[in-house]
């Protein structure tokens, strides 16, 4: 800053660390309800002391999932996540590469076709035609199935933009270098395109993993068998439905669990993550 | 606005880029383009659940629509929500922006904790917050309660909506912070020190030059985070309080899914999902010129 | 594709059909814990038991109306299972989706199997029968709401223990006393339109609406904006002022409020006894729902909730045959007998609860016996076979959205009962309008 304030950097603290407080205090609950016992929780007697239950509840959630409800093992929803989340932004990132490469680099009959038909879809989530893409799916017969899962999500248009807004800032005259000494457009993509793109795929990586770990709407709808449910939807599953109760502790658990992945990634891939979403605003 | 500058585009292949585009056509067609059709032509019909009969009902399903006060009332709530969720998110990063770009002490720290909000997905941020604030379950519910407060979101519209709001703006947090952050620190320092030596304080330097140098940033959150609250809060709402008490927290997208996967109404649902179409479309339209403006600078 | 990959199986079919593999039939259920592993007891039973047929059964939601929303698409895209199991406010839906579905009493018939639909609890036959007495559907897990009470809370507050409030007025007296004895809550309900309008028309012996409560023809009308429900809701509004009332919200949220003990009374689903018995830190008992002794007829009978199994339509007539032999199975006495005894969930049919009777179980469980001694209290009238609406689990959600806001004060019970019958009446008109050509 520009003058030394001690007064207003005091100040600037405690509303950092009142964010801060805010901002963690339903994780650190959370992690704490984790471990009480079940009926300890529904009724309202967590502290902010842990209680003695944790290892159980972690145990139980990861190997047989919540008591009363579906014996789904958290292990299992949450290989599910990552594959759908894996899944969902290599396969974003890779469609992505290849259509804004076309986009910049080439001029062909239909381009402009081509560009809006795919921009169009920019932000158009699929929580708006959710039934009629369920029935497409249906008819594909994709429903319960990782494809189902997966393919339609990878249908969207924000990766391609910011590859296209990236490809738009390399200087012009790498490829009119690569045109002289005879390389083809595949080789200048791989051999020079792609290499000045790590950080952008890095940065892409982060926010689409995360973003397909948190879907939720979609796999509520498209997958029905438990063996396909991932950890956020078989979180929700496990809050009792009819005639049944409802195991906090191990919800509560699974809640942890499904939280620490994504957590994960952001703490350790920060940097990338910030430029990557700083970056797509260019 | 136009695919790419034309300084670009030195390959001359005719067919080698239609291959390159063809998986992303294919799924965009398939996946967006097919259910958007099907969607337009099942709001026209009125079906039984199990697709036995379906009779041509021309715009009845809009209109009717547009007759229910339900559908209005969610429309209307939906925007005062997003303007809720937008406003609240916006003014609390930017304020945090402010102080992270002051401190230099634990910087990293608070930067890292204010991002957690990101990761984590809607319906456990709603659930989690559920737990704190749950009038029988929740360690401040219960304190609230203790303290005489008439706090029961199960059936105060009011209650059930801040709580809402509140978690859906909290889990935007991060994003908001960190673009205001980024935006903050790339306010050249002259400029500020330029101002400083001129006489002018915090106040005077932050309405003159950071504002405005901030505007472009802060409209294209706005665009973002009306569009986030808009479709991507589905998962708060169902996880917390279903769109009750009494419809209070039901939103579009909400409707959309409740009127079409629980009430079996087809032909009402797939109406109201090309309403949402046509009002995302425009977004994009502002949006995109917006994003086309950034680019050329 | 699809039917290029039907080509494909089909081929399969017939090249292993030398080896006359098992037929496979698809059952999907919401059954989770101890329902659950009941579920996988049984399919296993049945396929040992036999070798043309093998039942595979499918977990799909702890939900009713996501698991019947999910045969419905299901259905819609050409591969419904074969079974599945609906909740009771689905029915009029399922038995208007002529052709989507296979009647039981058809089909057992056709697979020469016998089927005789009075040996269930009369009170079930009759809501799963048609107007001739066919029955649609196969009973399976049926429940009816009773009434819980936390005896430490009630010796608190120097009320008898050992005695059950038997009408709303002593309820009421018992909430408030509990509530001045320092109490957090007097009385909550789950469940509010099945246990306080559906099962509460039937137990006071008055219509909740018209044509039989829906029985009659699908040109039926709500008529529960009466004076006996608007009183009975003003009375609860009222004691919300002072606590002895408590709305937790609409299904089975409020359970949560009396195992932590916060309310004394609960009236809810029979199926939540185990959950109480495991899960709660004081002593409680259970009892008959209340009436209000001025309303004539009353007691009546209470009527059932829960599920049964509907068969999907379009199938092969072999599999339709394989269905049949496991509900020949299911129907089983001893098959029966466990299912009562393990589940929670009534007997279905009238040997098994006589003989469980017989063996003492009712001595040894307390409670156990309450919710069968409700639904036989009477012989039923046409208001209390049950209630037969379509869509009605989309306008169990509107008459909540009316009954909350009369709750928190935006308008009059009464004004709300009248909100809901109209809104609900559109409802109607529209399942009506849809299902008029089947």
């Amino acid at each position: 800053m520009v003058e030394n304030r001690p007064l207003a950097t005091f100040f600037a603290h405690l509303v950092l660390i009142l964010g801060a407080v805010i901002v963690t205090f339903p994780i650190l609950f959370t992690l704490l309800a984790s471990t009480y016992e079940g009926s300890d929780v529904a009724s309202g007697r967590v502290t902010l002391w842990p209680g003695t239950m944790g290892l159980e509840n972690y145990w139980l959630a990861l190997t047989s999932g919540a008591r009363y409800t579906a014996q789904n093992p958290a292990a299992h929803m949450l290989l599910n996540s990552a594959i759908m989340a894996v899944t969902i932004a290599v396969g974003k990132i890779f469609i992505s590469l290849l259509s804004a490469f076309a986009v910049v680099y080439f001029r062909f009959p239909g381009r402009m076709l081509c560009f809006w038909v795919i921009f169009l879809t920019l932000m158009l989530p699929v929580e708006v035609r959710i039934l009629p893409t369920y029935k497409v799916i249906s008819d594909l017969g994709m429903l319960d199935s990782y494809a189902g899962l997966t393919v339609p999500l990878i249908a969207s248009a924000t990766a391609t933009l910011l590859f296209r807004q990236f490809f738009m800032t390399v200087p012009p005259e790498l490829a009119e270098a690569a045109k002289i000494d005879g390389a083809g457009p595949l080789k200048f993509f791989w051999d020079i395109l792609m290499p000045l793109s790590v950080t952008n795929i890095a940065a892409l990586f982060v926010i689409l993993f995360i973003y397909g770990w948190n879907q939720y709407l979609w796999p509520l709808l498209i997958t029905t068998s438990g063996g396909m449910d991932t950890v956020v939807i078989g979180m929700k599953k496990m809050i009792g439905g009819d005639d049944t109760q409802t195991d906090w502790g191990v919800v509560m658990a699974t809640t942890i669990l499904a939280m620490l992945p994504p957590i994960v990634i952001i703490v350790v891939m920060q940097r990338w993550f910030v430029k990557g979403l700083v970056e797509q605003e260019k | 606005m136009t695919p790419a500058s034309s300084a670009q585009a030195p390959f001359q292949n005719k067919l080698l880029p239609l291959l390159l585009l063809l998986p992303q056509l294919l799924i965009t067609v398939v996946f967006f383009y097919w259910p958007s059709v099907q969607a337009v032509q099942q709001s026209l019909y009125i079906e039984d659940p199990f697709g036995l009969n379906s009779e041509f009902a021309g715009l009845a399903n809009f209109t009717e629509l547009f007759r229910n006060s339900s559908y209005v009332d969610a429309f209307l709530r939906s925007l005062f929500f997003s303007a809720a969720v937008s406003g609240l998110s916006l003014g609390l990063s930017l304020l945090f922006a402010v102080c992270a770009d002051r401190v230099v002490r634990g910087a990293t720290g608070y930067k890292t904790l204010l991002l957690l909000p990101y990761a984590i997905a809607p319906a456990l941020a709603g659930v989690t917050w559920m737990f704190v604030v749950h009038p029988s379950i929740g360690i401040l519910g219960r304190a609230l309660v203790a303290m005489g407060v008439e706090w029961n979101y199960l059936l105060n519209g009011n209650q059930a909506m801040a709580l809402v709001i509140f978690a859906a703006a909290w889990k935007q947090i991060s994003y908001n912070f960190i673009f205001f952050l980024a935006g903050l620190q790339s306010i050249p320092h002259s400029l500020m020190e330029a101002a400083a030596i001129d006489g002018a304080g915090p106040g005077k330097r932050f309405r003159d030059i950071v504002f405005p140098l901030l505007s472009p940033t802060a409209f294209f959150l706005l665009v973002v985070n009306i569009v986030y609250a808009f479709f991507e809060t589905f998962g708060v709402i169902h996880a917390v309080t279903s769109g009750g008490p009494a419809k209070a927290t039901e939103i579009l997208v909400y409707k959309v899914y409740s009127d079409g996967v629980v009430g079996l109404d087809i032909g009402g649902s797939a109406a109201q999902s090309v309403i949402l179409m046509l009002i995302v479309i425009v977004l994009t339209v502002v949006q995109f010129r917006f994003v086309e403006r950034k680019v050329h600078y | 594709m699809r039917s290029f990959i039907a080509a494909l199986s089909l081929g399969c079919a017939v090249s292993v059909s030398a080896f006359a593999a098992p037929v496979e039939i698809q059952w999907w259920h919401a059954m989770t814990g101890a329902n659950n592993d009941r579920v996988n007891q049984l399919v296993d039973g049945f396929n040992a038991s036999q070798s043309d047929y093998k039942v595979v059964a499918t977990f799909k939601s702890n939900d009713y109306t996501e698991l019947m929303n999910q045969t419905i698409a299901a259905y819609r895209a050409g591969n419904a299972p074969h079974i599945t199991q609906v909740f009771e406010v689905g029915t009029a839906t399922m038995m208007a989706a002529k052709g989507a579905v296979k009647p039981v009493y058809e089909l057992m018939a056709e697979a020469g199997e016998k089927f005789d639909p009075n040996v269930y609890l009369p009170a079930i036959k009759a809501y799963y029968s048609t107007a001739q007495g066919k029955m649609l559907s196969m009973p399976f897990n049926s429940s009816t709401p009773i009434f819980y009470y936390n005896k430490d809370a009630f010796a608190k507050a120097g009320l008898d223990p050992e005695k059950a409030p038997k009408t709303w007025p002593e309820v009421i007296d018992a909430a408030k006393k509990v509530r001045a004895s320092g109490h957090a809550c007097g009385l909550t309900t789950a469940w509010v339109t099945w246990t306080q309008m559906e099962t509460f028309s039937a137990w006071h012996n008055i219509s909740f609406g018209t044509k039989a409560n829906g029985f009659g023809g699908f040109d039926t009308e709500f008529k529960f904006n009466n004076p006996t429900i608007v009183k009975h809701f003003e009375t609860l509004n009222e004691m919300q002022k002072d606590g002895s009332f408590k709305y937790g919200g609409r299904t089975t949220q409020p359970e949560g409020l009396f195992l932590s003990g916060e309310c004394a009374m609960i009236m809810t689903s029979s199926g939540f006894l185990g959950n109480a018995i495991k899960n709660a830190k004081f002593n409680f008992a259970t009892g008959m729902l209340p009436y209000y002794p001025d309303v004539a007829g009353a007691p009546q009978n209470s009527i059932i909730g829960g599920a049964t199994l509907w068969v999907m339509g379009g199938k092969k007539a072999q599999e339709y045959k394989g269905v049949a032999k496991f509900f020949t199975y299911l129907s089983q006495l001893d098959v029966q007998i466990v299912n009562h005894q393990q589940t929670g969930y009534l007997p279905v049919t009238i040997a098994a609860y006589q003989e469980t009777k017989r063996s003492g179980f009712y001595d040894r469980n307390p409670g156990r016996e309450t919710p069968i001694l409700q639904l036989q209290n009477k012989t039923p009238t046409e208001n209390s076979f049950g209630v037969r609406f379509g869509n009605l689990p989309k306008i169990r959600d509107l008459i909540m959205d009316e009954v909350e806001a009369a709750f928190a004060g935006k308008i009059s019970v009464k004004q709300a009962m009248d909100n809901a019958v109209a809104k609900g009446n559109e409802e109607l008109r529209r399942f009506e309008r849809t299902v008029a050509k089947n």
